[in-house]
């Protein structure tokens, strides 16, 4: 050996050690959890169906016992996401409120980027909302909850439950508030995910970033238009 | 014009920071904005008050060795400038300027407006290189870099070192920095073969010397001297990912 | 003292080959057992120090910014020259050694020359290895641009950004070595002093500027890479805190100091606004390919630029050297510049500028690619200006730039005290009179990577060195001598600050020591420098204390050296009763207004020796001989 000093680089990092791993984790679970975004609001969206019991058909067809394995595994995978979502999340934002341990006196935010600032409140707010969500319409502790007959099983009345859920303007109110956070949280997830795992091309990246502003506002139009149509009263039981 | 100045004091590191108001009046807008401190400075030896500690050496935007908070934004408020070539006549008379000093866990505050970067060193140290020993190269044209490449290895290659972009991110990531970096290398034929480990090695010792990570805010891209683009972040992600989950693990240290 | 330059002698193809062959090598085994110290962390510098390490030296490395990539080497725009005729445009090893030495103005070392234009073409093969982003064709194969004082396109670049680059590719290199635990690096650590024992450079003392801890460190050879001393002159190119510290001390301990007239001027710097300048900023000389220059025929027209029609405007280059034109030398354009101003044909408020106009180039080419070519220097002088060239001509007036005086260097770049080396601009050693454009880059990395690591070889090969430590009575001499001066420096209580003495000092030597000298205003100035000195030794303040950062304390250091250098600086503009390359005397000029040589008295290196502060230096003559290019008038017409 020459006495010319070779070391390999070393290569001593493990994939979630590293905040990289974390982001990408967070990335791919933001994509299921959009994915449900969206499936959850091609659903909710069958009230407007002129049958008013569309949506209650879906909804027993999703509650047909026949499909019980599939749901509870769907449920579980949800689950999943969202646990390792906000694992990650919290493990970054405690690491990085660390390597700023004195702040400024005076710090002036470049006003390019407030979704992406706020996802650290917007995730929490919508993590709140999402469990009274299911609490007021999936498990029926809020208000009762109406079931209708779905052939051999009782399903809910999802119809019923909605609309007069709705038409509480508090209720409504929070769902409105809700969303639109939702929405800023989807905006900036849905680019930020494509940058997390390294995609990213001067052409497609702007288009990328407006798509996820289209698809932001079509989701959060779609999912407000409902309560603003119960509460105007143009939805009724 | 007359400007009015909230600097960021501390005897050194250890010591708590103080807002202390200072006033220049007489401010020409053909200044440059470290001119104006230098005025400042003057004043106060000539007051007897010790002069605000400050980094800076080439004053040409190039040496990386300047730069402060202006207002809570890092180089202030003239996009792809350094703070050596912002000018006077970006501010107005009678203008409230706030000073600080970049703040990270990896920056200690050395006295004023000065901090340690060295763990930008200690970042390239780890392996933001190329490793070919003197003489080694072959010619310089044996291998042709495509033009687009080259270009592209330039934008990233024009990083000044400077930390700015720590010092804007909300969470004190160096990514943007280390990005560059691993874009310039990795970019060109050159880089390609350690490219993987590069990107690992960097990573590894970002953490170890506390920065914090991206969670692709923008504001270090917004403020930097040199307008390094988020791009090289991304691709920073992708080598990390694609060394992680298709890389073979290290080679032996012994080899060879 | 003889002074051996330890040139080879016979074909001048085969010098630099068959010395190395007679230099004496160290075993690898054994190159661990000694310390190199290298000072400064240029490309000079930091080039020596990768190198070095990467051979197997111990390497302690110095610098006083906060990190080694900072160096001033990173300011420079242009380019790089290498001799690879990769254009097929006639240019060869020899002919970049022809134009050096001729545009050096016959005051270079042959040897020393051709040696550089011989491993240009290994720097270009290193620097491409390291990574640095060359600008490319659309083949991928390198691309050139031409530059000043040659006919050929032989300048390699990086956009506006090649000394950044190359820079880069030394300090990551260095970074390499540093994480293999091979070089120990001391940033924001000041060199104050050289420890010489037994006649042998062994050591340095240093501050440490953020503890104002003095130490010394020890080796068995010294490097230093300190770069120049333009910032004698206050304002200058280079950056603010560039100093003279490290050279003028070791000076001071025995290390002849050459031919310290020869200071650069750039003929393309943006003029000074106002008293509060603090630096002068170039903009690069590849300007020059496609910008002209020119001021209005009539003295004094006060019209805006595009008020003045064609054939009332000067375009005095172009007029007075057909064959060059926009692209002589720098030494030519400069004093053009200043000879149109003093004629009252200057431009701007100040009258004391000229213009270099892009319209023509703009038509010719389109915006897109003069945004191409030069977009970063368009933005930084638009940043600083507040004006765009796009729109409105440039204004420009000549700065100091570079120098190319230095410590004394034999054909292995030791000075005059053994085993101290010296690098790049801090050594007086190839460019002569002028330097080429594109060419400082060139040397400082020739010197570092390819010259020093072959050479020093023969010196730690050659002598057995015993070891010694802090407590020698040489050292403990040397660091008390340190304690000394920053104890004087504080203590001296006066009223004013070190840059209103530093400012006076600068305007003295621009004044009568700068683009034009005479006998008569030197000798003007060496009767004023000794009573500034006093003043700013009696008259001086810093505030605080040496036990923490003190950015005052460290600039009043070096401006106590400036106050000697200046001094050693017009003592040899006075001795040099001739004109040649950036020493221009008015008293010995052509009829035409060129500078006129005298080679029967003057063809020599004047290198001197330190007798004391206040005392006549002793002046050693190193006669130049040239064998392969005879020196005549240069003529770029």
């Amino acid at each position: 050996m020459s006495s010319i000093a070779i070391r390999p680089i070393h290569r001593a990092v493990g994939f979630y050690e590293a905040p990289i791993g974390k982001k990408a984790v967070m990335a791919v679970t933001g994509l299921v959890l959009f994915g449900y975004v969206v499936a959850h609001l091609l659903g909710n969206l069958q009230i407007y169906s002129s049958d008013p019991t569309q949506i209650n058909k879906y909804a027993a067809f999703l509650h047909n016992p026949a499909n019980a394995i599939a749901l509870l595994m769907a449920r579980t995978f949800l689950l999943v996401c969202v646990g390792l979502h906000i694992t990650a999340s919290v493990q970054l934002w405690l690491q990085n409120r660390a390597a700023r341990p004195i702040g400024y006196f005076k710090k002036d935010d470049v006003p390019a980027s407030y979704a992406a600032r706020t996802m650290i409140w917007s995730g929490p707010i919508v993590g709140a909302f999402v469990t009274f969500h299911v609490l007021h319409l999936t498990v029926g502790s809020v208000l009762p909850l109406h079931e209708v007959e779905g052939g051999a099983f009782l399903s809910p009345d999802v119809h019923y439950n909605v609309i007069t859920g709705f038409q509480n303007p508090l209720v409504a109110g929070f769902y409105i508030l809700a969303i639109s956070l939702l929405c800023t949280h989807l905006y900036h997830g849905i680019w930020s995910m494509f940058q997390s795992v390294g995609v990213s091309h001067p052409r497609y990246t702007p288009l990328l970033k407006k798509f996820a502003a289209l698809c932001a506002i079509v989701i959060a139009l779609g999912n407000i238009s409902i309560p603003v149509a119960c509460l105007a009263g143009w939805l009724k039981v | 014009m007359r400007i009015v100045l909230h600097i960021s004091r501390q005897r050194n590191g250890g010591a708590k920071p103080k807002l202390v108001r200072y006033e220049v009046p007489n401010v020409n807008h053909e200044m440059s904005f470290l001119e104006m401190l230098d005025v400042l400075n003057e004043d106060l030896i000539a007051k007897g008050e010790e002069p605000v500690a400050f980094d800076h050496d080439c004053r040409e935007g190039i040496c990386g060795m300047c730069g402060c908070m202006v207002n809570g934004l890092a180089h202030g408020p003239r996009p792809g400038t350094t703070l050596c070539q912002l000018h006077m006549r970006t501010f107005k008379d009678g203008d409230q300027l706030y000073l600080e000093p970049w703040r990270s866990a990896a920056f200690p505050v050395v006295k004023d407006l000065v901090v340690d970067r060295s763990a930008l060193d200690r970042l390239i140290a780890a392996g933001g290189f190329i490793s070919v020993a003197t003489g080694e190269a072959p010619d310089g044209n044996a291998i042709p870099v495509p033009k687009e490449a080259a270009e592209r290895s330039m934008d990233a290659a024009a990083c000044i070192g400077c930390g700015a972009c720590v010092a804007q991110c909300p969470n004190a990531s160096a990514s943007l920095f280390m990005g560059a970096k691993l874009a310039h290398l990795g970019l060109l034929p050159q880089g390609a073969p350690e490219r993987d480990a590069r990107v690992e090695a960097m990573v590894a010792q970002a953490r170890a010397e506390g920065f914090g990570s991206c969670t692709n805010i923008g504001e270090c891209e917004a403020v930097c001297p040199k307008e390094i683009k988020l791009d090289v972040i991304a691709l920073m992600n992708r080598d990390f990912l694609h060394a992680q989950i298709l890389g073979r693990g290290a080679v032996s240290e012994n080899a060879g | 003292m003889l002074l051996d330059s330890k040139c080879p002698t016979g074909p001048i193809e085969t010098r630099w080959d068959r010395h190395r062959f007679n230099l004496k090598l160290v075993n690898p085994a054994n190159k661990r057992k000694h310390t190199i110290i290298v000072v400064g962390t240029g490309l000079a510098g930091g080039s020596a120090a990768a190198s070095l390490a990467e051979l197997g030296y111990n390497v302690k490395c110095f610098c006083y910014q906060d990190s080694p990539r900072r160096a001033h080497s990173i300011a420079a725009q242009g380019g790089i020259n290498a001799a690879k005729n990769y254009h097929n445009d006639g240019d060869s090893i020899y002919r970049l050694f022809y134009d050096t030495v001729k545009g050096g103005d016959f005051r270079a070392r042959e040897s020393n020359v051709y040696r550089l234009a011989q491993v240009s073409v290994n720097i270009i093969d290193q620097c491409v290895g390291q990574g640095v982003p060359f600008a490319r064709e659309y083949s991928g194969y390198l691309d050139n641009r031409s530059f000043g004082g040659a006919q050929v396109s032989r300048t390699f670049y990086a956009r506006g950004q090649t000394g950044q680059q190359l820079l880069l590719g030394a300090y990551q290199a260095l970074e390499r070595q540093i994480g293999l635990g091979t070089v120990e690096m001391h940033p924001r650590t000041e060199m104050l002093d050289v420890i010489v024992i037994d006649g042998k450079a062994r050591g340095i003392v240093t501050r440490d500027l953020l503890t104002g801890k003095v130490e010394s460190f020890f080796g068995d050879a010294v490097v230093l890479g300190t770069g120049g001393y333009g910032n004698a002159y206050y304002l200058s190119t280079n950056a603010k805190n560039c100093n003279a510290t490290a050279i003028w001390r070791a000076h001071k301990r025995g290390a002849l100091f050459a031919n310290p007239c020869f200071t650069q001027i750039h003929p393309t710097c943006i003029p000074v606004s106002g008293d509060y300048q603090s630096k002068l900023t170039l903009m690069s000389e590849s300007l020059r390919n496609d910008g002209r220059v020119w001021v209005p025929l009539k003295k004094g027209d006060a019209r805006a630029a595009s008020q003045i029609p064609e054939n009332e405007r000067d375009y005095f280059l172009e007029r007075k050297y057909p064959s060059f034109g926009n692209l002589v030398p720098r030494d030519v354009a400069s004093r053009n510049a200043k000879q149109v101003c003093d004629e009252g044909r200057g431009v701007g408020e100040t009258k004391l500028a000229v213009y270099l106009d892009f319209r023509d180039a703009i038509n010719r080419l389109g915006k897109n690619v003069i945004k191409e070519r030069y977009g970063n220097l368009f933005d930084m002088y638009q940043r600083i200006t507040g004006e765009d060239p796009y729109e409105l001509p440039m204004r420009i007036f000549p700065a100091i730039h570079y120098t190319m005086g230095g410590l004394w260097v034999d054909y292995n770049l030791m000075s005059t005290i053994p085993g101290l080396y010296v690098t790049g601009e801090a050594n007086f050693s190839d460019h002569g009179a002028n330097r080429l454009g594109a060419s400082a880059l060139m040397q400082g990395l020739a010197d570092g990577y390819f010259v020093l690591p072959n050479t020093i070889n023969d010196y730690v090969a050659s002598n057995k060195l015993d070891k010694v430590d802090a407590s020698h009575p040489v050292a403990r001499e040397a660091e008390a001598q340190v304690n000394g001066v920053t104890k004087r420096l504080l203590e001296a209580k006066g009223s004013r600050s070190v840059d209103s003495h530093h400012k006076e000092l600068g305007k003295l030597m621009w004044e009568y020591c700068g683009m034009g000298r005479t006998a008569e205003g030197l000798k003007y100035a060496l009767s004023q420098i000794p009573a500034m000195r006093e003043r700013f030794w009696g008259d001086l303040r810093v505030l605080g204390n040496g036990e923490e950062l003190n950015q005052s304390l460290e600039r009043a250091g070096r401006v106590a050296d400036f106050f000697e250098l200046a001094e050693l600086i017009c003592i040899d503009a006075l001795n040099r009763n001739e004109s040649c390359g950036g020493h221009f005397r008015e008293e010995y000029q052509t009829p035409e207004g060129e500078a006129a040589r005298d080679d029967e008295n003057y063809s020599y290196v004047a290198a001197w020796e330190f007798k004391g502060v206040g005392a006549a230096p002793a002046l050693h003559k190193e006669p130049l001989t040239f064998e392969y290019v005879h020196p005549a008038q240069r003529s770029y017409k």
